[in-house]
């Protein structure tokens, strides 16, 4: 097998959880990332889908080196980006980009948008004046905006335009893979269709990776090849997305599929509804973390962590429903 | 018209006056609620729909912005004329709102019980046990476990999900005619949004309230309402019944902003898309709002402002291309 664009193995981030200011006293952990494994292909995009506080914006920092693992590996084209430094960090801060969700706090209100866009070129001294000015200009045409935008600030641009501008900034160094944590969520309903094809168009032409990190289902499905679901800090389902949406093993991905607001007032689809709210990362439940929410329990449950077993070509699940295939 | 209307709004237009001009926030709106009704009011940011909401509970910026034209009339009577003092026995009795962040709209210094207290005693007054047990019936309305001891606990010990059902609690107490819902699920999570969903409706089937529903999502709509109008730069375009509305779309802007959701059904492919920003109140376009962005767009549209078309079964919509050949 080749080696996939990114691997991420065993990886865990546990924060301490500590009361008091002086002589603080830990309380314990919260395990925010706990033994999570992915790879993403070149080109390619995974879909990351979960709940507020399942690990996707922390599992996000990590693959950005903004947080640095309490163990296991995040790989980049088969060399491990923790404890990296310099020249080394400077050549992967240009390889993995980010765009954020929201396009009002994500651009520096006291730049020029071609400030904004050229920052990365200007740090790691990509060329000269002229050459930096000719690429932002190509960019700004490449997102959809206009070169003369390159002289104007932030707050004249409207939320589509503002998330233009930070693709285009995250695409100046030509990078390899970029996080897109929520990237629609925050823009209108008739805008975001706009920068999802946008996103579409330049995967298509430039090759890029995506990590597409969402709560909205349908555009996970829109956009993804992969997808993976995560419930509190853990991977419970993993597949080609097209396998997992036409067959939903994992209890919890079928309720997340049932909350999922109908297309038209007769499609009313909600055949689980859960009871109760996710429990604290701080005291997971034993066994399968979903036991205590689950409307398939069974005794094991609670005992014994089902591991991500493959039940059909490609497409894993974590729950002890599933035999092995 | 028939009496089980609770709320008709007329000819609504509420302006803010603003240095730089006057903004045509709502801009001759019309509709009304019938009793356990199920109203969406659809739109994009800016449309003007919470505008709409603001204007009918009196609640809009003083000085800033006004409604200077049109009758909201609550049971037959125009609540723009009352005092007021008389607005404070309407709002939390006859009409209650439900907003979208119940991180800002708790108190974070007072008790969950203490703000249903306050709303309970201002329009039952009593002796305060009677009050209490009130409050305790509304949380366990909700279902909210053990609501005796939520009401001695502070906002900030509840998940955003529970904050909710208490501000919906606060909202139901006094049982109002109406509610109006102001994209009250768009903080929460998306299971923790079908359990809040569920329970409006449960709420409102058994109280036969009336709720106009604000939201920018078709699913809430297809989910919850009967009727929906759609809200287009501070005008009503479409309305009707919710699933003529869905089968047969019959203005551009309703079309395009259906087929511009991804589906869960769809494969990768290219999304429809609406090209352009919606258009700024200070500079808007002479005929229909719609037009420098329409997809199917005459002369007639760029000049004239479309009336109300009829398609059938109080199904209507502003459109030129509707109107019948003579």
């Amino acid at each position: 097998m080749t080696e996939p664009l990114l691997r991420v193995e065993n990886l865990r981030k546990y924060f301490a959880h500590t009361k008091g200011i002086l002589a603080a006293k830990n309380m314990g952990q919260v395990k925010a990332v706990d033994d999570i494994n992915f790879t993403i292909a070149t080109g390619e995009t995974l879909g990351l889908v979960g709940e507020s506080g399942c690990g996707k914006t922390t599992t996000s920092k990590l693959i950005l080196h903004l947080e640095n693992p309490t163990s296991g590996k995040v790989l980049l084209q088969g060399k491990p980006i923790h404890g990296m430094e310099r020249e080394a960090l400077r050549d992967y801060r240009a390889d993995v980009q980010a765009v954020f969700q929201d396009p009002w706090s994500s651009l520096n209100p006291r730049m020029t948008i071609g400030k904004i866009i050229s920052e990365s070129l200007t740090v790691t001294k990509w060329g000269k004046r002229a050459e930096i000015e000719e690429r932002v200009r190509d960019l700004l045409i490449e997102v959809g905006l206009r070169p003369e935008h390159a002289q104007q600030y932030p707050h004249e641009f409207s939320g589509g335009q503002r998330q233009r501008i930070a693709l285009a900034s995250a695409l100046a160094s030509k990078p390899k893979l970029i996080v897109l944590d929520e990237p629609v969520s925050a823009l209108d309903v008739s805008i975001r269709a706009q920068i999802l094809n946008l996103l579409k168009d330049i995967q298509e032409r430039e090759n890029v990776a995506y990590l597409l990190i969402a709560h909205n289902l349908a555009t996970v499905r829109h956009m993804a090849h992969q997808t993976a679901v995560m419930y509190l800090g853990q991977i419970v389902e993993y597949a080609p997305t097209k396998s997992l949406f036409d067959d939903v093993q994992h209890p919890y991905t079928k309720a997340l599929f049932s909350a999922v607001l109908p297309d038209h007032p007769d499609l009313q689809n909600d055949e689980i509804v859960l009871a109760g709210e996710v429990p604290s990362p701080l005291d997971p439940p034993s066994g399968c973390r979903f036991h205590t929410r689950c409307p398939f329990v069974m005794p094991e449950c609670s005992q014994e962590e089902p591991p991500l077993r493959e039940t059909k070509p490609g497409h894993l699940v974590a729950c002890h429903l599933y035999p092995t295939a | 018209m028939s009496d089980d209307i609770v709320l008709d709004v007329h000819d609504l237009h509420t302006h803010f006056f603003l240095r730089r001009g006057v903004v045509k926030a709502v801009d001759g709106v019309s509709f009304s609620l019938r009793r356990g009704e199920v109203l969406g009011l659809v739109g994009e940011s800016g449309c003007g729909k919470s505008v709409t909401a603001l204007s009918l509970l009196r609640l809009l910026p003083k000085g800033a912005a006004r409604t200077v034209q049109g009758e909201i009339e609550l049971e037959g009577e125009d609540i723009l004329k009352t005092s007021d003092r008389e607005m404070r026995q309407i709002r939390g009795r006859k009409i209650a709102m439900i907003l979208q962040d119940p991180q800002t709209s708790l108190n974070p210094v007072f008790s969950i019980g203490n703000q249903l207290r306050e709303t309970i005693a201002k329009h039952f007054p009593g002796p305060g046990g009677t009050v209490t047990q009130r409050a305790i019936e509304a949380l366990r309305n909700v279902r909210l476990a053990a609501p005796e001891q939520r009401m001695d606990q502070y906002p900030h010990q509840l998940s955003g999900g529970m904050k909710q059902r208490v501000v919906g609690a606060i909202a139901i107490s006094c049982e109002p005619l109406v509610m109006i819902a102001d994209e009250p699920t768009t903080a929460l999570d998306v299971t923790i949004q079908l359990q809040y969903l569920n329970l409006l409706k449960e709420l409102q089937e058994a109280s036969n309230m009336a709720i106009l529903f604000i939201t920018h999502d078709f699913g809430v709509v297809a989910k919850m309402c009967d009727h929906v109008a759609v809200m287009y730069a501070g005008r009503i375009v479409e309305r009707g019944p919710v699933r003529q509305v869905f089968d047969n779309p019959t203005h551009p802007y309703t079309q395009a902003l259906i087929a511009s959701v991804p589906k869960m059904g769809d494969q990768r492919g290219r999304l429809h898309t609406i090209e352009g920003q919606p258009p700024e109140f200070s500079d808007l376009p002479v005929g229909c709002r719609f037009a420098p962005r329409c997809a199917f767009v005459e002369d007639k549209c760029l000049s004239t402002y479309p009336t109300d078309f009829s398609v059938g079964n109080g199904h209507t919509s502003a459109c030129w291309k509707l109107e019948k050949p003579e």
